[in-house]
């Protein structure tokens, strides 16, 4: 069964199969990401009611508060795949990883952005030291962190399981920025979605933040896709299939 | 495999001591850090008092990243870290020696040093113990978080500047929960819980760091 399993995933990562399955699937990603996108930023912008106390600027939680659950989420798809590249020495999940670097720290960089945005006319500064902001920070330095590490080491595979250690050990950040609400329980407020009892947000701001979150996460999915695809292409490119693929490629366009 | 180990701390010891500079740099450049704060803010005693735990740590922190260079650079030049990684012992073990020895040479003296500093910053009795207290604690945690940064960045010609991106994020959390112990103890506040936290981080630095370093090594040396 596990051997079936391992097959199968090796099958999978092979740059070939990947490099055909991906090609399939981006433009599906692709139109579902554009179609939640407008329908959460419809939703949000001007359907889903003002709010009593901030009015209508809290509608920038509908941009931010993805971002934000993205960066973090990016960092552990950073670090899961590393160490599946690390152990079962996985070509693809290194791909994933290093591909996925420079959009999480994209995604830090636009919550951090957003984040001060909304809090210029809330707390009355752009800037403010709380623990989260703070924590999102640091996230955004392991981030660059990573890409300098791997740009820094010329060859790609032990470049790979450099960044992949790096993000390991980095995860233990991932955490602290978690719970820092509860321990340092400063000015940001408390998290009002994943709350386990009740959600303490109305319904019909929740549809279309889900709406936006789900978006952003297939954004992440197409992107990554596609920076992976290119990056097979150009660490197999001197391997058979990528030349058949060349030649055929040529073969039609010049028909 | 202990043999190994306090043979590795005795040989790394004994050449910390004929290369005195490596002992007595950092902790020149520690107080030297820790001097320009008066005298870039204000002598004033209060403000001085209030902000010393904070520069007093930062200052550590920095002194141990820059000290790290000589935890595997001769190593790594002159062949002797790629014998260790061919040695039948392992090589967490080793690493955690050579580690050891980097807080005993970068760690111990600012521990040493602290209550001068602490004195000049115009610190509280009470508070100066637990800035020892948490230097105790916490160094080691700086000594076995950088290890994993450097054993990184060992293979690379100007890995400085990356070793401060890569390690620096990774030690907030120490200077965080210290600078916080200290300034609540000048408070009179109770540190039990800062201090619980360092000793929990340092223990789980001690048992995954060595393992993380050598991991690193290996990809460096490659």
């Amino acid at each position: 069964m596990f051997k079936s399993i391992m097959k199968f995933i090796y099958h999978f990562a092979s740059p070939k199969y990947f490099y055909r399955l991906s090609g399939k699937l981006i433009p599906w990603f692709g139109w579902l990401t554009a179609i939640l996108l407008i329908a959460g930023s419809i939703d949000g912008l001007f359907i889903a009611p003002v709010d009593y106390q901030q009015g209508d600027s809290y509608r920038i939680i509908f941009v931010h508060v993805p971002a934000a659950w993205m960066s973090m989420f990016i960092y552990m798809v950073m670090a899961t795949s590393g160490a599946i590249g690390l152990i079962w020495k996985i070509k693809l999940a290194d791909v994933i990883a290093s591909s996925s670097a420079p959009i999480g720290a994209a995604f830090t960089f636009l919550a951090l952005v957003t984040g001060s945005i909304w809090g210029k006319p809330m707390w009355g500064a752009w800037w403010v030291w709380d623990a989260r902001l703070t924590a999102e920070l640091i996230l955004l330095f392991l981030y660059l962190g990573f890409m300098a590490l791997e740009a820094a080491i010329e060859d790609p595979r032990a470049a790979a399981r450099a960044c992949a250690i790096l993000a390991i050990v980095g995860v233990i950040n991932i955490p602290i920025i978690h719970y820092s609400v509860e321990w340092w329980n400063t000015l940001h407020q408390g998290a009002t979605v994943t709350k386990f009892d009740k959600p303490s947000i109305h319904i019909s701001m929740l549809i279309p933040l889900l709406l936006m979150a789900l978006g952003f996460k297939l954004y992440y999915v197409t992107v990554v896709l596609v920076r992976a695809r290119n990056k097979v292409l150009y660490t197999d490119q001197n391997s058979g299939w990528v030349k058949e693929l060349v030649k055929k490629e040529s073969e039609t366009s010049l028909v | 495999m202990y043999n190994a180990f306090f043979s590795l701390i005795k040989r790394d010891l004994r050449i910390a001591f004929r290369h005195k500079s490596e002992i007595l740099n950092p902790l020149f450049f520690f107080i030297i850090v820790v001097t320009l704060f008066p005298l870039g803010i204000s002598p004033e005693k209060q403000i001085l008092a209030q902000i010393g735990p904070g520069i007093i740590w930062v200052a550590a922190l920095l002194a141990a990243m820059l000290s790290l260079d000589s935890l595997f650079r001769s190593d790594f030049e002159d062949g002797t870290l790629e014998l260790m990684l061919l040695s039948e012992y392992p090589l967490s073990i080793l690493v955690l020696a050579k580690i050891v020895v980097h807080w005993l040479i970068t760690g111990l003296p600012i521990i040493i040093f602290s209550p001068l500093l602490g004195t000049v910053m115009f610190l509280s009795n009470d508070a100066i113990e637990t800035l020892m207290l948490t230097l105790l604690l916490g160094t080691p945690i700086l000594s076995l978080i950088g290890a994993i940064g450097m054993a990184l960045v060992v293979a690379l010609k100007r890995g400085g500047m990356l070793l401060s991106l890569l390690v620096l994020p990774l030690y907030i959390p120490v200077l965080i929960f210290s600078s916080n112990a200290v300034g609540s103890s000048m408070a009179g506040l109770s540190i039990s819980g800062q201090l619980y936290f360092l000793s929990a981080f340092m223990l789980f630095c001690l048992t995954l760091a060595p393992i993380a370093t050598s991991a690193a090594l290996r990809v460096s040396l490659e």
